[in-house]
């Protein structure tokens, strides 16, 4: 018989919903086993039997193309059975309850559900009706934990110690569940992170999570470690949160000037996609500083990592009920 | 006759009458005083107990017609009886809505024939509650309406409002306001503020509720017209009412017990039961309510009880009804986060949750009196529990204070000399 505690086993969580309720052991299982998946992307042949006899269902109520096509090479790069559900529209509008297609599927023999929804708190929801486990591929304005995970690991690649990195994240912050994952999973190990965005676009107290809130941009991005540039929706101008795009890329854009601020060796990173021009300049997000591409490789990597945790905990669970 | 025997009686006159008995014959109260009991063919043994004049809410929903998969008339009462209620006054927020007097006819008549207490219809502000055309007032107040309000939904338009307060008053009906800026709470589900920002919710501002309070004020002071806000739950909102009520404006408050019994903190696991508009607010609008409470700016609690199915309520956060089941469990939480924490008295609890009831919707009862109709409602102070939605008898079992422990239990409840709930069993 198996122990959990025998093997170093840090994730014992049944699903990954979010950052803020993850561990920093935890964290750290999910980093350095992302680090070996990684080695094993760089290979010829990248089919590896980790996930064999598994099943893994993308169900995603909301568009995406890199979370989803991530989720899903990462699944079949380690041998698991994978499908793909989309829906634009709700489950509501679809005429189905979210916790009867979550249980729906899992009586086809889903072992993992990774779930993409419009709406803060789908994912946790669902991981009260099914036994399998859920994975949050983002929840309304909540948590992106994976993208938290894949910025996270990018971020070791290039910096020795979380602990007292100046980490900044600039634009749309009240929207955004990749700024929410972020400022949890940094702070959390260590770093220092300082926010900036127009006010419209700043949730109320903040600085309560422990981040800092500047109104300047500069002020964020001075003498930071990392740079963190997030996505500007453009409903955003249509529902009165801002005057126009082009005065929110002249105030809050990171361009080569402002990125001066920070420090030489400055990362720069963007959970994508990106509107060029808007807020990013092309020239610094294909610039040296910019890890962009990396980060979507790396996200491969940290899902591989996370899919197989998630399952092996679960198998262990089943041996030790069959002997 | 009924003797209610060797109880603690609290008369809502100021008076409080310890170990003596009340008198009942046919439906009135003939007499409290001491040993009243050898004329009585029944005898409610109320040692430890204290008798209390009927609990009355002036503002709940008993969804018929039109949603009776939520709740019926039938339910409806039954769980205001087990909640101590001998007097409801309804919302019109039904299908179709109640804004005609064939409308509240049809309540009062079903109401008479198969509920458990007594039902007192709301009529609508405007037709369909749809914030436009007046109803017409003269008409239902003939037909027995209380008040008038859009409950559920604001009057959105000022003017539509200042001309319904004018219009109601020479009929000498009360405007309840359901105060809420849509444009400012717009699409919000919770309380804006550090927990919508770690959820991920959108937040509703609490200004949202605060600016419709400032208006109505106003629109009362200048029109010399009472008017009732329903369902307080900020600090602000009640600083606006209490300022208002120092310069003499009109107003009259009710805040409900979930406004000081739970905070935006329970949505924490987007658990959808919190889920009730106006939102749960902070621990410091908890103390505000309370503080207004005390102070007498919030006049009298309500329910605002809101059943839902379970249906509407096991889905997304965002897609959940908004309301909480209210009837069963408003005294005890009234009970304990009021009086046991010292902030009210008992008789200043029974003030709120009947005398002041009873005086601002203009029915009767709120009182123990010689001659006037046995409206009383019996409870052990003493008694602690754990609330169990499964035993509620509403059709709605959406409560956040599921497996919360309270004090205080109603034990019987009487409406006209006969009693329609005893201890777990309504009659």
């Amino acid at each position: 018989m198996q122990v959990e505690s025998g093997d170093n086993m840090a994730l014992i969580q049944k699903d990954i919903l979010g950052l803020r309720s993850l561990t920093q052991e935890e964290i750290w299982e999910i980093l350095d086993t992302a680090e070996l998946m990684k080695y094993i992307l760089k290979q010829n042949n990248k089919r590896t039997p980790h996930l064999q006899g598994k099943s893994i269902v993308n169900l995603f109520y909301e568009n995406s193309t890199r979370t989803r096509l991530s989720f899903e090479l990462a699944s079949k790069y380690m041998s698991a059975s994978t499908a793909n559900i989309s829906s634009s529209s709700s489950s509501v509008a679809k005429g189905e309850s979210l916790s009867d297609t979550c249980k729906t599927i899992e009586k086809m023999g889903a072992d993992v559900i990774v779930i993409r929804h419009p709406m803060a708190g789908a994912a946790h929801m669902a991981a009260k009706y099914v036994k399998a486990s859920i994975i949050n591929a983002g929840d309304g304005m909540n948590e992106h934990p994976t993208q938290g995970l894949l910025d996270m690991y990018t971020i070791r690649e290039y910096k020795t110690d979380f602990r007292g990195l100046k980490v900044a994240i600039i634009g749309d912050i009240l929207h955004s569940r990749v700024a929410r994952s972020n400022i949890w999973g940094l702070s959390k190990m260590g770093a220092e992170v300082a926010v900036s965005g127009p006010n419209t676009l700043l949730p109320p107290e903040l600085e309560r999570t422990g981040v800092k809130v500047h109104h300047r941009v500069e002020e964020a991005i001075k003498g930071a470690d990392v740079v963190i540039v997030l996505r500007l929706q453009k409903e955003r101008q249509q529902s009165g949160l801002l005057p126009s795009l082009r005065e929110y890329s002249q105030i809050y854009g990171v361009n080569k000037e402002r990125l001066k601020l920070a420090k030489k060796d400055a990362l720069l990173m963007h959970p994508g996609p990106i509107n060029r021009g808007i807020e990013i300049a092309s020239d610094v997000a294909d610039g040296i500083h910019s890890s962009i591409q990396e980060q979507v490789t790396n996200g491969v990597a940290i899902r591989m990592a996370i899919l197989y945790l998630i399952t092996r905990r679960r198998g262990e669970q089943g041996d030790v009920m069959h002997s | 006759m009924l003797c209610i025997h060797n109880g603690n009686i609290i008369n809502g006159k100021g008076e409080i009458f310890h170990r003596q008995d009340l008198l009942i014959q046919d439906n009135k109260i003939i007499g409290i005083g001491n040993d009243l009991m050898n004329k009585a063919h029944e005898i409610i043994d109320a040692s430890n107990l204290w008798v209390l004049p009927g609990l009355i809410d002036a503002h709940c929903h008993l969804r018929e017609p039109g949603f009776e998969y939520k709740e019926d008339i039938v339910s409806g009462t039954q769980s205001a009886a087990a909640g101590g209620f001998t007097s409801i006054a309804c919302m019109p927020n039904t299908l179709p809505a109640i804004d005609s007097a064939a409308m509240v006819e049809y309540i009062k008549l079903k109401a008479a024939s198969e509920g458990l207490v007594r039902v007192y219809p709301i009529g609508a502000i405007t037709k369909q509650r749809e914030g436009k055309v007046m109803v017409e007032m003269g008409e239902m107040k003939r037909a027995g309406v209380v008040a008038l309000s859009d409950d559920g939904d604001p009057v959105s338009n000022s003017n539509t409002m200042r001309l319904a307060l004018e219009y109601a008053k020479q009929f000498d009906l009360l405007i309840i306001s359901h105060c809420e800026d849509k444009d400012l709470g717009a699409d919000g589900v919770m309380n804006e503020g550090y927990m919508s920002t770690i959820l991920g919710l959108k937040g509703i501002t609490p200004a949202a509720e605060e600016v419709m309070v400032a208006r109505d004020v106003i629109l009362s002071e200048v029109t010399k017209t009472p008017i009732h806000i329903a369902h307080v739950s900020t600090k602000r909102s009640v600083e606006i009412i209490r300022q208002a009520k120092l310069r003499g404006v009109p107003v009259t408050c009710e805040t409900a017990p979930h406004y000081f019994a739970a905070t935006d903190e329970w949505v924490e696991g987007y658990d959808t039961s919190t889920k009730v508009n106006p939102p749960l607010r902070t621990q410091q609008d908890v103390e505000a309510i309370k503080e207004g409470l005390k102070d007498g700016t919030i006049d009298i609690i309500a329910t605002d009880h809101a059943p839902h199915h379970e249906d509407e309520k096991n889905v997304e956060y965002n897609l959940a009804a908004n309301g909480i089941s209210g009837f069963e469990t408003a005294f005890s939480l009234s009970y304990t986060h009021l009086v046991d924490t010292g902030v009210l008295s008992l008789d200043e609890l029974v003030e709120k949750l009947s005398t002041k009831p009873a005086k601002i919707l203009n029915i009767r009862g709120g009182t123990l009196e010689k001659g006037k109709p046995a409206d009383i409602t019996i409870v052990d102070i003493s008694k602690e529990y754990q609330v169990d939605r499964e035993k509620f008898f509403s059709k709605g079992k959406n409560t956040p204070f599921h497996g919360k422990k309270l004090k205080g239990e109603i034990i019987y409840t009487i409406v006209d000399g006969k009693v329609v709930y005893e201890r777990d069993v309504v009659r």
